[in-house]
């Protein structure tokens, strides 16, 4: 449901309670009021007629059998409906005014309420003792309703005529105050999807500049996402073309090649640059994956994870003559995502072989640490050079003076991946070779 | 022709060499901006292959210091950002001419013989003197309608020489032209290359200049 129409509804029907209880308060009032003019009207009629009859100016029959008829005037609808009945101690009628009922409007002195020929009558009785008779006037409870009912009628027919034009006023100015947040809405809606420029400042009402300067960070952030996706891309574009390069080169080489010695020499080439480029692609799916990885945390058996790995990394060991040695407790494990553990310590003991000198030890040990695991793995290559440790988790960074031709971002995995474990990627001092520390909260 | 390869992936770089060295240069492989300023301080090269992402920095800075201090040495840029607003870019830092990766050998060959000829002023593949006629794509030439074959190294001291007629070159300068760095320069090579040359085009055509080296004889008319 839109605001406009929640705001209309709530709206309108707030004010349709508000008139409704004041028309059930106006017909109660008027009731209220009728009843007691009307009550005072019967007691003053019923006294007139008891004082009349005692000044003898009317005559009241003796005989029961022929009661006196009162004339009233029978001008107006109200009186008419006022009945008079005059009844002697003894129980005969003797005089009553035209129209009124055959039977005794009341069986006691004062206000009473009677059921007479199935109608409700109002019934004021006063007994005159000088004469022994009783005076009851009396009026139709149904004449007292309908003046109620024309009271509050006259309230109730302006109101439905009112209402609407309430309504539609209520229809009009919910829309003119929703304007600003139609107008924000539009801006959104008329951007094109790439256009993450903040929206345009100016006057807006306090209630939707804290929208505004939210939308407008979360396009600030998108816009950062964006550009390193993009620097990204071209980033990977170019190193893949790099290689892709060098094999055409190499195949058009080959072709070319009058003797065997360069053409052995060019199709070597195209074999080392396919497992390069194979290895580039696969630590982009890597990182892509790190990235994306949501899976919940188990336990991970060190122990069995490093022979794992040195089972993947059984190509490039032996390519290399390095050897990988797993220095892990029995039993020692830690919580944590699998994937992630094992694709950042695939990518550190990949480096650590590709650098060792032929027959070299890369080692994986792990010991513990307070509340944290830290896994180590040292080599016995150059090392890193010191100048190149700020920048050597950059993606597609590679040292000026590696030993191999790296993708340049076996390092970024790596961070990528302890940052997703909440853990940190430190490259401590070595006497000898390189050594890679992870620290994961246990 | 000697080139300086400014490329940082091993691979890439052998392959230039390798199949420029086929096509007919002479190449110098460097894998930094820093070898590569070394290199062109040397002097002795008459064109640069130049990537622009190296592990130091961009080679559009290299080509700015060039063309800043005046430097007017041919360079093709060769990189894989090649979309149109990169190849504006690095014409206008002032490249002679961007390829993009990955890209044809031949074409490679092609582009950097039509960058060598416009920096030298020629506008014909072909370049003569005194009715030899010598093709560089096929390095073959044509001497008084007969057809010759040279092989690489012949064909580059024939080239050096025709290039400049009148131009004395000595010995060290024509080995310059014809060894890149890592190869090994066997003595008296010059002299069995011009020897191989006079047998091809007659004694007369390569005077040597006693104690200065060798040049073209005057044009004779024909």
């Amino acid at each position: 449901m839109s605001i406009k129409l929640r705001l209309f509804l709530i709206l309108a029907l707030a004010t349709g309670l508000v008139w409704l209880s004041a028309v059930l308060w106006i017909e109660g009032s008027t009731r209220a009021q009728v009843e007691k003019v009307l009550d005072a009207r019967l007691a003053q009629s019923a006294n007139m007629v008891s004082s009349l009859i005692s000044d003898h100016r009317i005559e009241v029959g003796d005989a029961a059998d022929k009661p006196a008829t009162i004339t009233m005037p029978a001008s107006a609808d109200y009186s008419r409906q006022l009945s008079c009945q005059i009844w002697s101690l003894r129980g005969d009628l003797v005089g009553a005014s035209s129209g009124a009922p055959q039977s005794r409007l009341a069986g006691k002195e004062g206000f009473t309420t009677s059921l007479i020929d199935g109608e409700n009558w109002r019934v004021y009785s006063v007994s005159n003792a000088d004469l022994g008779v009783t005076v009851m006037v009396g009026d139709r409870v149904t004449m007292r309703d309908s003046l109620v009912y024309d009271v509050v009628a006259g309230l109730l027919w302006p109101a439905l005529v009112i209402l609407p034009l309430v309504g539609l006023l209520i229809w009009v100015s919910v829309g003119r105050g929703l304007a600003p947040l139609e107008r924000l809405e539009t801006a959104l809606r008329v951007r094109s999807p790439v256009d993450l420029s903040p929206l345009p400042e100016g006057p807006a009402p306090r209630e939707i500049r804290p929208v505004r300067r939210a939308l407008n960070g979360l396009f600030a952030q998108l816009e950062r996402v964006r550009r390193t996706e993009r620097d990204f891309t071209a980033f990977a574009a170019h190193e893949l073309k790099t290689p892709l390069a060098g094999l055409r080169m190499q195949a058009q080489i080959a072709r070319q090649a009058k003797d065997d010695a360069t053409r052995g020499k060019a199709l070597a080439a195209i074999e080392l640059s396919v497992d390069r480029t194979d290895r580039m692609v696969r630590q982009l799916l890597d990182l892509a994956t790190v990235e994306g990885e949501d899976n919940a945390p188990e336990w991970v058996d060190l122990a069995a994870l490093c022979s794992d790995l040195s089972m993947s990394l059984r190509q490039p060991a032996d390519a290399f003559g390095a050897q990988l040695t797993c220095d892990v407790p029995a039993g020692s494990g830690i919580v944590t995502n699998r994937f992630l553990l094992f694709a950042a310590l695939r990518n550190i003991a990949e480096n650590a072989i590709l650098a060792s000198p032929q027959g070299g030890q890369v080692r994986l040990s792990v010991r513990q640490e307070g509340w944290n695991v830290v896994i180590r793995v040292t080599d016995e290559g150059p090392g890193i050079d010191p100048a190149d440790l700020s920048r050597v988790t950059d993606r597609f960074y590679r040292g000026r003076a590696t030993p191999f031709q790296g993708s340049g971002l076996g390092l970024a995995i790596v961070v990528a991946a302890a940052e997703r474990m909440n853990g940190t990627l430190t490259f401590p001092t070595s006497d000898r070779g390189q050594a890679v520390e992870v620290t994961l909260p246990r | 022709m000697r080139l300086l390869v400014v490329e940082d992936d091993p691979v890439l770089s052998d392959g230039l060499c390798v199949g420029l060295g086929i096509a007919g240069f002479t190449t110098d492989p460097v894998t930094t901006l820093a070898d590569a300023r070394a290199a062109l301080e040397t002097g002795g090269f008459g064109g640069v292959v130049l990537d622009i992402m190296l592990p130091d920095g961009s080679g559009l800075d290299l080509l700015g210091e060039l063309r800043g201090r005046g430097d007017r040495i041919p360079v093709l840029l060769l990189t894989a950002r090649d979309r149109v607003r990169d190849r504006v870019t690095g014409l206008d830092a002032g490249a002679d001419d961007y390829l993009g990766k990955p890209f044809d050998l031949d074409e490679l060959s092609a582009r950097l013989r039509a960058m060598l000829r416009r920096h030298e002023g020629r506008a014909a593949g072909l370049i003569s003197w005194n009715g030899l006629s010598l093709d560089p794509a096929a390095q073959t030439g044509r001497f008084r309608d007969r057809h010759l074959h040279f092989s690489r190294r012949e064909f580059a001291i024939l080239y050096a020489l025709i290039e400049h007629p009148g131009h004395i070159w000595s010995k060290s300068q024509l080995e310059e032209r014809l060894y890149g760095w890592q190869e090994e320069v066997e003595s008296n090579t010059v002299e069995v290359y011009i020897h191989h040359l006079r047998a091809k085009l007659g004694r007369d055509f390569i005077r040597t200049v006693r104690g200065l080296g060798y040049r073209l004889a005057e044009k004779t008319g024909t």
